[in-house]
C-alpha cells in the first residue's frame, strides 16, 4: 500500500504546485494580498509531501520492497544499506525524485528566509518556482514514475549498477543537483524582476548570495564527479569532455559569469540586462543537461533509458520555460542604460571581458557537444568531437582569463585612477610567474606544458596574494577581509592551484601498461612498483581477485596497494584500483586480467600511473566552491536594506538603449 | 559517467564477462617514448564499439585489435597521419575524436570564434557608449562596500 | 531587435532537438556508415570454415555478385538475424557467404549445425585481422558486393524482412539491372 501513498503524495504535491505557481503571480498581478500570502503556505505544503515521497521510495530500498519495479531494478538483498539509500537517485525516476525534493530545500529555505523581500516580488519568486516543480512533477508522474509495481514480485531485485557503488558516486548526484537546481532561485528572482519590472539592481542583491551558494555546489559537484571518474573507472582521467560532463559544465561557466556580472549589478547599476540573460542562460542550461542527458539524442552515457516520449516532455517543457522566459526578456528587459558610468580601464570593463570569454567558452562546448547531431541534421556524415577539440580551444579561450584575474580586485569601479598601481601589480606578477617557470623549467625537462601551468597558476596566485597583502596593509584590522571578498580571494587562488593541477598532471604524468609476474618489480622515475600475487577476497556483494603490489623508493617502502578485479552479484565485472595519495603525487595501481586465464598464480597484468600534482586540480575546485560559500556568508546579503539604496534609476528615466 | 554505456555496451554486444573491466595491454614498445606516442595517438580514436571510449581506454575485442594494429604499424615506422589515415579510409572520421577541418567541420572550429567576435564588438560598444559618459574621477569612493 | 537575439538562438536548438528526437526513433545512434560503399572490397583470402586448407579470395569470386553476412557463435544479435537469412537467404538469387568473424571454429560450426546453415559458403576470419579492412565493428554486418568486387550496400546490425525488402532486394535488383 505504502507505494501508492507515494504516488499520491506526488499527485497532492502536483495540485499545490499548481497552486502555488498560478495564485501568487495572479496575486501579485492584481494586487490581491490573499492570494499573494498564498506562496509560502503552498511551498511548504508542496515540500512535505514531495519530502513524504522521496522519504517512502527510501524506505521500499531499505525495506527492499522489490513489488516497485524502480526498487526491483536498482538493488537487492545483498546490497549494503547506504548503497540502498543511495539507489534512490541510482536511476532515471528516482534521480528525477531527487531533482524536484532538492527544488524544494530551495523553495523552502527562500521562503523562509525571504522575509526582507517585498510581498508581490516574494509572490512572484516563489511562483515561478511552483511553475518548475509542476513541469518536474508532471515529468515524474506521466513518464517516470518511481512507484509502477512489478508482478509477480521477484524474490530478489537486480544490482546498483556496480560503478555507482563508490562513495564519490554517492554524493555526486545531490550535490550536482543542489548546482543545477540552485539557478532555480536566480532565474526565479530574473522572472519576478521582468514580470514586475522592480529596479533590478534590488533583487540582485537579495539573489546574489542564492547564486553563489549554487555555483559553489555546482563546482562541488563537478569535482565529485571528476574524482569518481578518476578512481573508479581505472583510466586515471579525471575529466573526458563526454556530453553529461559538458551538460554539468556549461551551467558552471555560465554561472562563474553570472557571479561576477551581478556583483557588478549590484554595486553599480550597471549591465542589468545582461545579468537578467545570463539568469535565464544559467538555469536553461541545467535544464538543458537534463534533456541531454535523458532524451537519448546523443550518443551518450547515460544508463538511463532513452525514451522518445521522456525527450518530447522535457522538450516541450524547456520550450514553455525558456522560450517563455527569453520571450519575456525580449518584451521586458531593461531598455536603459542604468548604473555608473565606466572608462575603459575599470573592474566592470574586466569583468564584461571575463563574462565575453565565459560564455563563448560555454557555446563552444555547447556547440562541440551538439555538433554531431548538426551533423546528422545535415547531412555532414558521423563526425566525433573529442578531448584535443575542447582542450584546444578551451585553453585557448581561458588563458586571457587566468591574464585578467590579478588584476580584476586591484581595477576600481568606474576606473579613475590606479595606473600606477596596475603597472606595479604587472611587474610584480610578471617577475614572479617568470622566475618560477625558469625554476621550474630545469625540474621538467623543458616541459613547455608544465613550464606554463607553473607560469600561469603564480602569475593567478602572486596577483591573488598581492591584494591580500595590499588589505592587511591599508585596512584596519576587522574590516580587512569582508566574507564576500574573501570568498573573491578563495575562488580565485583556486583558479591558481587549478591550473597548477590540469598543466603538471597532464604533462608530467606517466603511464605504463606492463606485464608483471609475482615477486617481478616495474619502475616509474624513483618509484619501484613490487608485484606480490593475487589472492581472493570478497565484499558484502562482490568477491574479487586482489593483488598485492608494493611501492617503494630508494628501496624505503611507501607503501602497500591492494587493487581489485570485482564480479558483482549479476556477473558484473569492475575494475578497483588502488591509489596511494599524495599532495605532490598520486601513484595508481589498477590490475587487469591474468596473462594466462588458467593462472592465476602467474603474471598478470597491470596499469601503473605516477600523476604529479593531480589532486590539485580537484583542490582549485574546492577553493572555488568554498569561495562560492563564503561570499555568500557576507553581512551585506542579510541586513535589510531599502531597495535601490545606491542609485535608485527609475525606470526610463535615463536615456534610452540606441 | 561514462561508465554506464560499457555496460550497456557489454549487454548489447553479448560480451559479457569479456569486457567491463579495463583495457590494460602490456605491448613489447621499442622504447618509453614510443609508449607515450602510442598512448597519444590512441586517446585520440574513438572506439566504435563502445562508443564513448577511446581506444586506449577500450576493452572490447575490436579495439584490443585495432590497438595491436596501430602498434604494428608504429613498430613499421608509420607516421600518425598515416595511421589515422588508414583507420579513417576503413571506419570514416568518426573514428578521430579530433575533427578534421574540413567544409562540413568549418562551423564547428570557427563558430566560437564567431561568438566571440560577435560578443566583443558588443563589450567594445558597451565601454565605449559607457565610457563617454565618464564623470571626472571621484576618488571619493572608497568605502569598505565599493572594494 | 537585438533582443530577440537569444529567443531566436534557443528556436534554432529546439528545432535542432525537434530533430534529435525525430531522428533517433528512425536511425541507430551507433550506426557509423562505412566510408567503404561504392569502392573496391579490400584484398582478402581467408580459410573456408569447414575446410582450412582451402583459402576463398576476393580475385576468386570476382564475376558475380554475392552477400557477405558477418556472424559470429558469441553474438547476441546474430542468433535473432539468423531466421531470417534462413528463411530469406535462399530467395535472394545471390550466393549468401556467410564471414565467420573471430569465433572458435568448432563453436561456429556447433551454433550452424544447431540452428541450421544458411550459407552458400563460410570463410573464417580467426582473428579478425581483415574484418578491419572491411570496417567491421560489430555482428552481424552485411555486404553486397558486385560482380566487379565493389562494395555496394552494407547493413549494420541484424537484418530484418522488412530491411530485406526495402533495402537489400532493391539493392540486388539494381546490381542486376546493370549486368544482365
Amino acid at each position: 500500500m505504502t507505494p501508492e501513498l507515494g504516488q499520491l503524495a506526488l499527485i497532492l504535491a502536483l495540485l499545490l504546485a499548481l497552486a502555488q505557481g498560478i495564485l501568487p503571480i495572479l496575486g501579485a498581478w492584481r494586487g490581491n494580498a490573499a492570494l499573494m500570502a498564498l506562496a509560502r503556505p503552498a511551498a511548504a505544503g508542496q515540500a512535505v509531501f514531495v519530502g513524504l515521497a522521496f522519504a517512502i521510495l527510501a524506505w521500499a530500498f531499505l525495506q527492499s520492497d522489490f513489488s516497485v519495479a524502480y526498487v526491483a531494478n536498482n538493488s537487492n538483498l545483498a546490497l549494503p544499506w547506504y548503497y540502498r539509500l543511495a539507489a534512490v537517485w541510482g536511476a532515471h525516476e528516482g534521480s528525477m525524485l531527487l531533482w524536484v525534493t532538492i527544488l524544494n530545500v530551495w523553495t523552502v529555505a527562500l521562503a523562509a528566509f525571504s522575509a526582507q523581500l517585498p510581498d508581490a516580488f516574494r509572490a512572484r519568486v516563489l511562483g515561478v518556482l511552483g511553475l518548475i516543480g509542476v513541469g518536474f512533477l508532471a515529468f515524474i508522474l506521466f513518464t517516470s514514475n518511481p512507484f509502477a509495481r512489478l508482478l509477480p514480485v521477484p524474490a530478489d531485485g537486480a544490482d546498483l549498477n556496480p560503478l555507482l557503488q563508490d562513495p564519490g558516486m554517492t554524493f555526486h548526484p545531490p550535490v550536482i543537483y543542489m548546482g543545477y537546481v540552485g539557478f532555480s532561485v536566480a532565474f526565479a528572482f530574473a522572472i519576478a524582476g521582468l514580470l514586475g519590472g522592480e529596479l533590478e539592481q534590488a533583487w540582485v542583491r537579495w539573489s546574489r548570495p542564492w547564486t553563489n551558494i549554487a555555483w559553489g555546489f555546482l563546482s562541488a559537484g563537478i569535482v565529485a564527479g571528476s574524482w569518481w571518474a578518476y578512481a573508479e573507472l581505472g583510466w586515471g582521467g579525471w575529466w573526458f569532455w563526454d556530453p553529461v560532463e559538458n551538460a554539468s559544465f556549461m551551467p558552471w561557466l555560465v554561472g562563474a559569469a553570472l557571479v561576477h556580472a551581478q556583483a557588478v549589478t549590484e554595486k553599480r547599476g550597471s549591465l542589468r540586462a545582461w545579468t537578467i540573460l545570463l539568469s535565464i542562460f544559467a538555469f536553461s542550461l541545467s535544464l538543458l543537461g537534463t534533456f541531454l542527458v535523458r532524451s537519448g539524442v546523443l550518443t551518450s552515457v547515460h544508463a538511463f533509458a532513452s525514451d522518445p516520449r521522456r525527450g518530447l516532455f522535457i522538450l516541450g517543457f524547456l520550450v514553455v520555460v525558456v522560450g517563455g522566459s527569453l520571450l519575456l526578456y525580449a518584451l521586458r528587459a531593461p531598455k536603459v542604460v542604468g548604473g555608473k558610468p565606466f572608462a575603459l580601464v575599470s573592474r566592470e570593463s574586466a569583468v564584461l571581458v571575463g563574462n565575453l570569454l565565459l560564455t563563448t567558452a560555454a557555446a563552444m562546448v555547447l556547440l562541440g557537444t551538439l555538433f554531431p547531431l548538426i551533423g546528422d541534421a545535415l547531412h555532414l556524415g558521423k563526425i566525433s568531437v573529442g578531448p584535443p577539440y575542447f582542450g584546444f580551444l578551451f585553453t585557448l579561450l581561458m588563458l586571457p582569463v587566468v591574464l585578467l584575474l590579478p588584476f580584476g580586485p586591484f581595477l576600481r569601479w568606474g576606473g579613475s585612477g590606479g595606473g600606477a598601481q596596475l603597472r606595479s601589480v604587472l611587474l610584480r606578477v610578471s617577475v614572479a610567474a617568470l622566475a618560477c617557470a625558469i625554476v621550474a623549467a630545469f625540474f621538467a625537462d623543458g616541459r613547455l606544458k608544465a613550464v606554463a601551468g607553473v607560469a600561469g597558476a603564480v602569475w593567478a596566485g602572486t596577483g591573488t596574494l598581492l591584494y591580500v597583502y595590499k588589505r592587511w596593509r591599508e585596512m584596519p584590522r576587522g574590516r580587512r577581509y569582508p566574507a564576500e571578498m574573501a570568498g573573491m580571494l578563495l575562488a580565485h587562488a583556486g583558479v591558481g592551484v587549478f591550473v597548477i593541477g590540469v598543466l603538471l598532471s597532464e604533462s608530467l604524468s606517466t603511464t605504463r601498461d606492463v606485464r608483471m609476474a609475482p615477486g617481478q618489480t616495474q619502475s616509474i622515475g624513483r618509484y619501484d612498483f613490487r608485484f606480490d600475487g593475487v589472492a581472493a577476497t570478497r565484499g558484502p556483494n562482490w568477491h574479487a581477485e586482489q593483488a598485492t603490489v608494493t611501492v617503494s623508493e630508494d628501496g624505503r617502502t611507501l607503501a602497500t596497494m591492494h587493487p581489485q578485479k570485482r564480479t558483482y552479484l549479476r556477473g558484473q565485472v569492475q575494475t578497483e584500483s588502488a591509489i596511494d595519495p599524495g599532495i605532490v603525487r598520486d601513484l595508481y595501481v589498477a590490475l587487469g586480467e591474468p596473462m594466462d586465464p588458467q593462472h592465476l598464480e602467474g603474471a598478470w597484468a597491470l596499469r601503473l600511473y605516477h600523476k604529479p600534482f593531480v589532486r590539485w586540480i580537484w583542490g582549485g575546485g574546492l577553493l572555488m566552491m568554498l569561495g562560492g560559500f563564503a561570499a555568500a556568508a557576507d553581512r551585506r546579503f542579510r541586513t535589510k536594506r531599502q531597495a535601490g539604496a545606491d542609485e535608485t534609476v527609475p525606470a526610463g528615466a535615463q536615456e534610452s538603449h540606441a | 559517467m561514462r561508465a554506464p554505456l560499457r555496460l550497456l555496451c557489454v549487454l548489447l554486444l553479448g560480451l559479457a564477462g569479456l569486457a567491463a573491466a579495463q583495457a590494460i595491454d602490456p605491448l613489447p614498445f621499442k622504447d618509453h617514448a614510443q609508449e607515450v606516442r602510442f598512448q597519444q595517438l590512441t586517446s585520440q580514436l574513438r572506439c566504435l564499439v563502445c562508443q564513448n571510449e577511446n581506444l586506449a581506454d577500450s576493452n572490447a575485442g575490436l579495439a584490443r585489435d585495432l590497438r595491436h594494429e596501430v602498434f604494428e604499424q608504429m613498430q613499421q615506422g608509420k607516421s600518425d597521419d598515416e595511421i589515422k589515415q588508414y583507420l579513417v579510409a576503413r571506419y570514416s572520421d568518426f573514428v578521430l575524436y579530433d575533427p578534421p577541418l574540413q567544409a562540413g567541420t568549418v562551423l564547428l572550429w570557427f563558430g566560437p570564434l564567431l561568438v566571440l567576435l560577435g560578443g566583443a564588438v558588443a563589450v567594445a560598444v558597451t565601454i565605449r557608449r559607457r565610457s563617454r559618459r565618464a564623470v571626472p574621477a571621484t576618488p571619493t569612493e572608497t568605502g569598505d562596500d565599493d572594494w | 531587435m537585438s533582443r530577440l537575439l537569444p529567443f531566436f538562438g534557443f528556436l534554432l536548438l529546439v528545432a535542432l532537438f525537434g530533430f534529435g528526437i525525430w531522428w533517433n526513433t528512425g536511425h541507430d545512434q551507433r550506426e557509423v556508415p562505412s566510408p567503404l560503399i561504392d569502392k573496391p572490397a579490400p584484398a582478402y583470402a581467408l580459410p573456408k570454415l569447414d575446410d582450412p586448407a582451402q583459402t576463398v579470395s576476393k580475385a576468386a569470386m570476382l564475376g558475380h555478385p554475392y552477400l557477405l553476412n558477418v556472424f559470429a557463435s558469441w553474438c547476441i544479435a546474430c542468433g535473432e538475424e539468423h531466421p531470417v537469412l534462413m528463411a530469406e537467404g535462399r530467395t535472394l538469387g545471390i550466393p549468401v557467404v556467410g564471414y565467420n568473424y573471430k569465433d572458435a571454429p568448432e563453436d561456429a560450426k556447433a551454433w550452424l549445425a544447431q540452428h541450421g546453415n544458411p550459407y552458400d559458403l563460410i570463410v573464417a576470419d580467426r582473428e579478425g585481422r581483415t574484418a578491419i579492412d572491411f570496417g567491421v565493428y560489430g555482428a552481424p554486418e552485411s555486404f553486397l558486393v558486385d560482380a566487379k568486387g565493389v562494395i555496394r550496400y552494407k547493413r549494420i546490425g541484424p537484418f530484418t524482412p522488412e530491411a530485406i525488402e526495402r533495402e537489400l532486394k532493391p539493392a540486388i535488383a539494381a546490381l542486376q539491372r546493370e549486368t544482365p
